[in-house]
């Protein structure tokens, strides 16, 4: 087994051990560190294939700056440790097979030898930053624009709610 | 068995070397924190007129031991009602992350004048090309830390101080790292190392200092002083850090001690490393992006400041020793005259080994430099009020913010004009 694969399944069994106890922790905060580890554990996964910059950006606005944000609001509100209630009707039945499939089509996905999946090489990484920029800026320059207007709206937006409300 | 030592530790060679590296530079940074202690409690104390520390050990100087012990052996209770496993985490996620972000510093760029087990021995731990996101991604998360023993603690003025420090660092990390994006423009790339080098104009043996992003004239044409960024940067940096006067998730005169009220002992000290370590971070931080990092104030050419480290070192070691005979016990008899003794001699040593003395200039000026930012934080803390809570606020967002975007939208209009004039 090479360090890379090592590496690789270290990452990867944290990140689905931390998804599984974000669900099944009682706590809110206790859920949102194991949401954390997931983020931070999907970080090392994209720094094993590679890709720095977005390795650094996942940490820095995920795992950084949004779930500062969730964090925050828990302890605003102080929320206690919930309690279970009923899962929902469909979810007892549906639940299950549901997740086995979705699990099963990504796999066949994963699985399938396609050729658009081949590994990186070193002048990939090398440039990595400078192509993102470059295609953000060039190629998808509109797209990228479109979702800062929304994301705008979005902020414009939630001062409006909250200034009505104070009224 | 002696043959298979030898093939393995010549094939891992530079995981060895890394490794000593590491515990080096572990030993080094808790040292200079334990000093760093010493430092402020001297300079805020000589601030207000008082001594300071100066009981243990001549001027002091084994007070940071003395405390060390202190929190070794003191008590350590676990208050009821914590949240066991997160109270326990935090301190440790605080310390751990504070010291990952010296593995991408680069404290001298050239490699040591020999080579181990056949490596260059530079000196860093870490070369990245995103090495500047890395110290971002760790400032993003070490908010955790602090955050996280507020709320574990089950106190009501450590829940404050953990409310106060999210909501203040979340501000304060825009300001932050807008203000970098205008060193960024200038140099083209997020590697510490590369960004240093940028720094030093092609005909730097006649230019010094107006190189570096500060005065922004290392490319020639119009200058792009990175003053108002250095400015934003180092504000918003002493906030990151929770220090005077934005030190209000500890404020001792609201909340009794902030984050940590409820944590002592050790686990206290850990918080106590943590913040240190930041503070060098940042000092290293400010001395690599705005002030040039390890190239002299001093133009290249010039021979005479070559010889700056020795005419320190040699002044001060003889000080040690004439201040050190006067104490009638083992520090007067033996260590300050021993001390004092090194130091002349290895003054001396630069003076009659140019090779050695040449290695050392970059290292010289990069410990200068942050020393004289850590210089600035204990100094701001003794001078500058604590701000109100709407004052920073006000502060992060209102001033800050708008400044720093003005700065990168100027920058980038004169690096554009430059390219395409």
């Amino acid at each position: 087994m090479t360090p890379v694969l090592l590496i690789f399944f270290v990452l990867a069994g944290l990140a689905v051990l931390g998804a599984v106890s974000l669900v099944l922790q009682k706590h809110p905060i206790h859920s949102a560190l194991s949401l954390i580890v997931v983020m931070v554990c999907l970080a090392g996964l994209y720094l094993l294939m590679g890709a720095e910059f977005v390795a650094a950006v996942q940490i820095i606005v995920y795992g950084g700056a949004i779930m500062v944000l969730f964090i925050f609001v828990i302890m605003l509100l102080n929320a206690g440790e919930e309690e279970r209630t009923d899962f929902s009707k469909i979810a007892k039945f549906a639940g299950l097979p549901l997740a086995l499939a979705l699990t099963a089509a990504i796999a066949a996905a994963v699985v399938k030898p396609d050729q658009s999946l081949h590994p990186v090489t070193e002048p990939v990484i090398a440039k990595a930053t400078e192509q993102i920029s470059t295609m953000l800026f060039k190629e998808f320059v509109y797209p990228f624009e479109l979702t800062s207007f929304l994301i705008l709206v979005a902020i414009i937006g939630a001062l409006v709610l909250a200034q009505r409300e104070k009224k | 068995m002696i043959e298979f030592l030898k093939t393995s530790v010549s094939q891992n060679a530079f995981w060895l070397i890394t490794i000593v590296k590491i515990v080096l530079l572990l030993f080094i940074v808790l040292t200079v924190n334990a000093y760093l202690t010493w430092f402020e409690r001297k300079a805020v104390a000589h601030i207000q007129s008082r001594w300071g520390p100066h009981r243990v050990g001549p001027h002091g100087l084994l007070q940071p031991a003395a405390d060390g012990l202190k929190f070794l052996f003191k008590e350590d209770p676990t208050p009821a009602g914590v949240d066991r496993f997160v109270y326990y985490l935090a301190p440790l996620l605080a310390l751990a992350l504070s010291l990952t972000a010296l593995a991408v510093i680069p404290f001298g760029p050239n490699p040591l004048p020999f080579k181990i087990l056949g490596q260059d021995v530079y000196l860093w731990i870490m070369k990245s090309d995103i090495g500047l996101l890395i110290l971002f991604s760790i400032t993003a998360l070490s908010v955790y830390g602090i955050a996280l023993a507020g709320w574990a603690s089950n106190s009501k003025y450590s829940l404050l101080g953990g409310l106060r420090s999210s909501a203040q660092m979340v501000s304060y990390e825009l300001a932050l790292t807008m203000s970098v994006v205008g060193v960024l423009l200038m140099a083209n790339t997020f590697s510490l190392q590369e960004i240093i080098e940028k720094q030093a104009r092609p005909d730097a043996h006649q230019w010094g200092f107006w190189g570096w992003n500060f005065f922004g004239w290392a490319h020639g044409g119009i200058p792009v002083p990175q003053i108002i960024g250095f400015i934003c940067f180092f504000t918003s940096a002493i906030a990151e850090t929770n220090r005077a006067p934005f030190d209000l998730p500890e404020a001792e005169s609201e909340l009794v001690a902030g984050f940590h009220t409820e944590y002592a002992s050790f686990k206290f000290a850990m918080f106590f490393i943590a913040e240190y370590t930041a503070m060098i971070t940042v000092s290293c931080l400010a001395t690599i992006l705005f002030f040039g990092g390890w190239h002299s104030v001093f133009p290249e050419a010039w021979s005479i400041p070559k010889y700056i480290p020795s005419a320190t070192l040699i002044p001060f070691g003889l000080w040690v020793i004439y201040d050190g005979i006067k104490y009638e016990n083992i520090f007067g008899k033996i260590i300050l005259p021993a001390v004092g003794f090194v130091m002349f001699a290895i003054g001396g040593t630069l003076i009659a080994l140019p090779t050695v003395n040449d290695f050392i200039q970059p290292i010289f000026w990069f410990t200068a430099k942050v020393f004289v930012f850590l210089f600035f934080y204990v100094w701001a803390r003794g001078t500058l009020p604590r701000l109100r809570y709407d004052q920073l606020m006000n502060v992060g967002w209102k001033l800050l913010l708008p400044v720093s975007i003005a700065n990168v939208i100027l920058t980038a209009a004169v690096v554009l004009w430059r390219s395409h004039p």
